[in-house]
């Protein structure tokens, strides 16, 4: 099992200006979460205004560590390389609390569990400042 | 709230910004809400109303999920008409409606835009296309994410889900417009092919072209129609969502609409004598049957075998058109049909071996995703003999 070596042709997120430090942070080997200095929150979507308070909200660095919160394998998918299926579409739940939506690479898709501990793992696209989070075993 | 009482406009914030390279559409409907709020003293948690329109949306719809969504709201009544430059003028008319009749309190109306700084509209879109779409997110994913939680958590089987499927079946072979109308087994469905772990082609509803219509009027004209009327008796409606990340998928928002709508009816489960559920899956109904109270979270497996859904001997009669699973799904938007059949059996006009006793009935729709962000919509109807 391996990861690709670029996310195409898959869909690929389209940044912009409220989200691109994400996804240039992920280019980076980054994973990033939001956290409002008010509240406390730690969330993702990243959006600007923390969702509880509508604080400006600051960006922090994810451990990356998580478990698989839920997950469905995609026996079809129109978007997806005809290889690369079943698709493991799945919500991550991460060390800092907020579940994910992601997929699980780098392992036989039957292999996937609910409960099981994964870690980050990036894909980059044709696009310099954006690469993909996806989740991976933990060793 | 009496339909003649003042409602008022208490905050009231024009953006300053003229040319925002720097933000998102959806960043500009939060700034805008909260500056609002700030104009009127309020708290961010003070609002329960939603109205806006323009929402970006991509390809994917649902503009009231995408922005309650976005904005962290919980609100009991949402209003996205779009008549372009207007809206927001109508938004007033229909914000006031809604107060005077209870539906909320505070009602938020927005709106962003950044025709200027990007002109090609290149961030009319939402989180679906940048966080959802490049993982696959499809419906029919979205909600077997919810199907194996609840499995994970309580236990439900594949064959209790099945259950639903059946039951649905068993109503579809009276229905002579049903696209499916042979009765099938609890095999039948967990043989069927594995579409997205855990659900079967069989826990899927059909893909039906077609409609549907509803014509509502006033007690006077009402009063002029030799034909039998339904009442409608209590309604509420509730947006699930992302939350930031706190999604529960084993719940939907039906824990909310259910029992604004039966106090708004002054009804408990006990008068109610049939329900159309939305059954886009058949873990669609499942949740929902726990969630509208008929029996605990995570009892759903067991409240569904031993034939409680079918009609006319079941506890709890559902669906007797044969529902989405086998009879229709028009447009890929089944709450029209489950209004429709709930008219049908309060006025005694069911297909002959499903209609039941029907005085008050159900009508509740999910729509959207389980997955993601839903919709979800009670009404409680009633016939004119009750």
């Amino acid at each position: 099992m391996s990861l690709p070596e670029t996310w195409e042709p898959r869909p690929v997120p389209p940044a912009n200006p409220e989200t691109e430090r994400f996804w240039s942070a992920a280019a980076d080997g980054t994973l990033l979460l939001r956290e409002c200095p008010d509240c406390g929150l730690v969330y993702h979507y990243p959006s600007a205004l923390c969702p509880d308070c509508f604080t400006e909200a600051e960006w922090r660095e994810a451990s990356g560590d998580g478990t698989v919160y839920s997950f469905s394998l995609l026996r079809n998918h129109g978007d997806w390389p005809e290889d690369d299926l079943p698709v493991v579409f799945a919500y991550v739940e991460l060390e800092e609390g907020p579940r994910v939506i992601t997929n699980i690479l780098d392992c036989p898709p039957q292999d996937v569990e609910v409960g099981m501990d994964v870690t980050v793992a990036f894909v980059p696209t044709d696009t310099e400042d954006v690469a993909i989070p996806v989740f991976v075993p933990a060793e | 709230m009496a339909a003649d009482e003042s409602v008022y406009i208490a905050g009231a914030f024009e953006h300053p910004t003229r040319d925002a390279p720097d933000k998102s559409t959806m960043q500009l409907h939060a700034e805008v809400a909260r500056g609002a709020l700030e104009d009127a003293g309020l708290e961010k948690d003070d609002v329960d109303g939603l109205l806006t329109a323009g929402v970006p949306w991509g390809g994917s719809g649902l503009p009231p999920l995408i922005m309650a969504d976005y904005l962290g709201l919980d609100v009991s009544f949402a209003d996205t008409t779009d008549w372009g430059g207007s809206s927001y003028v109508g938004h007033v008319g229909h914000a006031r409606d809604a107060i005077r009749n209870g539906r909320c309190d505070v009602a938020l109306v927005t709106l962003a835009g950044r025709p200027r700084s990007d002109p090609r509209s290149d961030d009319f879109q939402s989180y679906q296309d940048e966080f959802e779409r490049p993982y696959g997110s499809v419906t029919l994913g979205r909600y077997a994410v919810a199907a194996q939680r609840h499995m994970h958590e309580y236990g439900t089987t594949p064959e209790q889900l099945a259950e639903i499927r059946v039951a649905a079946s068993q109503h579809a072979q009276h229905n002579e417009d049903a696209l499916f109308q042979d009765p099938v087994t609890v095999e039948d469905v967990v043989e069927s092919r594995m579409v997205a772990d855990p659900l079967h082609l069989m826990d899927c509803c059909v893909v039906t072209d077609g409609g549907g219509a509803l014509l509502l009027v006033s007690e006077d004209v009402r009063a002029d129609l030799e034909r039998e009327c339904v009442e409608v008796l209590g309604y509420g409606e509730a947006i699930g969502h992302l939350d930031g990340g706190r999604i529960d998928l084993t719940h939907t928002a039906a824990v909310d609409s259910g029992p604004m709508a039966f106090d708004d009816a002054g009804i408990d489960h006990d008068d109610i004598d049939y329900a159309s559920i939305y059954d886009s899956f058949t873990i669609t109904v499942l949740q929902t049957l726990e969630d509208l109270g008929f029996c605990e979270k995570g009892e759903g497996g067991e409240f569904v075998e031993g034939g409680t859904l079918q009609a006319p001997h079941g506890d709890l009669p559902f669906n007797t058109d044969g529902g989405g699973l086998c009879n229709n799904h028009p447009a890929n938007r089944g709450g029209m049909t489950k209004v429709i059949e709930a008219v049908r059996q309060l006025r005694g006009e069911a297909n002959d071996p499903v209609q039941v006793d029907a005085d008050i009935a159900i009508a509740h729709g999910t729509g959207g995703s389980l997955g993601t962000r839903h919709g979800s919509i009670t009404a409680v109807l009633g016939g004119e003999d009750r």
